[in-house]
């Protein structure tokens, strides 16, 4: 049996989950499909589904089994399913394109010319390629709010240090296998730290707590330490000198 | 109405039913790790079991009433005084302004819960008063800390049978989404296994020990982070089983072999370190019966608390009771 046929695979998790999966690896029209699938699922959920939320490449969906059978949701799912080609489906609507002011290298951000070497590129080279780079959110975990971002080209596919990095601050850009991880909070890492900006992807005491949203886009622009020691939160409504606007579909 | 905390074991939260919703944030549920014991202290109290308490990880600490204030004691049974007279656990008590409550170490179990009528009137974040001590939502209590009441008006004396879940036991555990990445001789060993809970046991996991090799899913070491839920158990590196609780993170990329059912977390989270603990797997039906069953016992528990009857000897004053007072109703819905 080879894993193409066996996706879409929709199975329980845990007493009150199913999961809907639509690849056992990372690629853009898997996660393009659990995007979609769950944004469809959204429109019309049927009662007894509390809650939902996506995952590199599957959707999810936690609901009361004594309200809502597992056959009878199971089965609403694969109608669902059936209706289209999840993998070639349009993004959701209502998506947003964020620029971030990042500082490549200095010591806001010391494993910018590590990676670079690593992906054979100068360090000049790397930040063009990086702060060009438009990535998605693939999706959001690990810690509350935390994206995962890609995804980047395939020079960027460098391995983990052997070493753990004790601690990164919140605002760290981090480069990972092709992907970039914004951190939500300051945490220990085992990838490199290529970037630093002041955008905050959870703040709890606020009214809107949560920055971003799976499928959400971001470029992080090249700035100046000068520049980004200027950048000024005292704004409510400002978020590291991040600028935002609507995805057109 | 409030408690002033004098003095605090180190992992004593704040905790409610939890914080549902924001699994697409990354932020997961967090809430009582023995949600029955929620249960059971709204039912001594005559009140909603959405009412907050205090969690206490192994151990206590003192606290100071301002006011008068009515408490209730579940969960892991621990030594309990009010001004240096026992009282007993699983239980509802008033506290006269002054009167200083003080709650020592776990006999059974690990984590006991401190009840106040009214439910302790913490900040509502994101719509619940759960702590969440990883995702930085609300912090330990600590000495000096003062735990206000939102205002209830139940009275003590009232006592509630508790379900033996302190020492360890079976575990009914149900297939989930990974287990087919086990083979099969390796999920009848799990069966087989007898573990004892770990030294590394916190709100977020609890790692279970055993003698003999690890467990471990063949071939896919590279597993994609996928979804996880509490009671999902996961294999680290050392093979070890990882019981994830109600803090853990909302995806991983460890592989799970089962899932606790959820009316065994609590059984799962009060087991003490060494305790000895085993996974049976049941089917799914049976899993929807025994949790079936579960929820229509929490839903009569407000009509089991009794009326917690002293023994006269043990009254020091008997005449100074006034021992026909109003009639009180511990299902009261206060607030």
């Amino acid at each position: 049996m080879t894993h193409a046929d066996a996706f879409p695979l929709i199975r329980p998790l845990g007493l009150d989950g199913l999961l809907v999966s639509f690849a056992d690896t990372m690629s853009e029209p898997a996660n393009r499909a659990a995007l979609a699938f769950r944004a469809a699922l959204l429109s019309d959920l049927p009662e007894g589904v509390l809650e939902t939320s996506t995952s590199l490449t599957s959707a999810y969906l936690r609901f009361d089994p004594l309200v809502l059978p597992h056959a009878a949701l199971q089965s609403w799912l694969g109608q669902l399913l059936a209706t289209q080609d999840w993998y070639a489906a349009p993004l959701p609507a209502g998506r947003r394109l964020w620029r971030v002011p990042t500082v490549y290298g200095t010591d806001l951000a010391p494993q910018l010319e590590e990676a670079a070497a690593l992906a054979g590129l100068s360090p000049q080279d790397a930040v063009e390629r990086l702060s060009a780079s438009r990535v998605r959110v693939l999706t959001i975990g690990f810690a509350p709010g935390q994206p995962y971002l890609g995804s980047l080209g395939p020079e960027f596919n460098i391995p983990r240090q052997q070493e753990l990095t004790p601690m990164v601050p919140a605002g760290a850009l981090i480069l990972a296998i092709s992907q970039f991880v914004l951190f939500s909070g300051p945490a220990p890492t085992g990838w490199r730290h290529v970037g630093q900006t002041a955008f905050r992807c959870f703040r709890p005491e606020r009214k809107h707590s949560f920055a971003l949203a799976a499928g959400d886009e971001m470029i992080f622009e090249a700035v100046s330490p000068e520049a980004f020691a200027a950048i000024d939160d005292r704004d409510a409504g400002s978020n590291g000198g991040a600028r935002v606007e609507a995805i057109r579909a | 109405m409030s408690l002033i905390v004098h003095s605090i074991g180190p992992a004593c939260t704040v905790q409610d039913q939890g914080r549902p919703g924001y699994l697409d944030q990354g932020l997961s549920r967090s809430g009582a790790a023995d949600l029955l014991a929620l249960h059971e202290g709204a039912a001594l109290l005559g009140q909603r079991p959405s009412c907050a308490a205090l969690e206490m990880a192994g151990f206590g600490g003192s606290f100071e009433a301002v006011g008068a204030v009515n408490i209730a004691l579940t969960g892991a049974p621990m030594q309990a005084s009010i001004d240096g007279a026992q009282v007993a656990w699983n239980a509802s008590h008033m506290l006269t302004n002054g009167q200083v409550l003080t709650i020592g170490a776990a006999r059974q179990g690990t984590y006991g819960y401190l009840h106040i009528a009214g439910g302790i009137d913490a900040p509502l974040m994101l719509g619940a008063r759960a702590t969440h001590l990883t995702a930085n939502i609300g912090r330990a209590v600590t000495p000096g800390d003062m735990l206000p009441a939102s205002g209830g008006k139940a009275a003590g004396g009232y006592k509630i049978a508790s379900t033996d879940r302190f020492t360890g036991g079976s575990l009914r555990v149900i297939a989930s989404a990974q287990t087919g990445l086990f083979s099969a001789a390796t999920l009848e060993r799990l069966e087989h296994t007898m573990f004892h809970r770990g030294a590394r046991a916190n709100r977020m996991g609890m790692q279970l020990d055993m003698d003999g090799p690890g467990f471990a899913a063949e071939g896919q070491l590279n597993i994609l982070s996928e979804v996880i839920t509490p009671g999902d158990i996961q294999m680290t590196g050392s093979g070890n089983p990882f019981i994830l609780l109600p803090e853990c993170q909302t995806t991983g990329g460890y592989p799970r072999i089962a899932t606790v059912i959820p009316c065994d977390l609590p059984r799962a989270a009060q087991a003490p370190g060494g305790a000895p603990l085993r996974l049976q797997f049941v089917t799914l039906e049976e899993a929807l019966a025994l949790q079936a069953a579960f929820e229509a016992e929490l839903a009569r528990l407000p009509t089991r608390p009794e009326p917690l009857v002293r023994d006269p000897h043990d009254i020091s004053d008997l005449l100074s009771y006034q021992l026909v007072s109003g009639v009180v109703s511990a299902t009261d819905q206060g607030e």
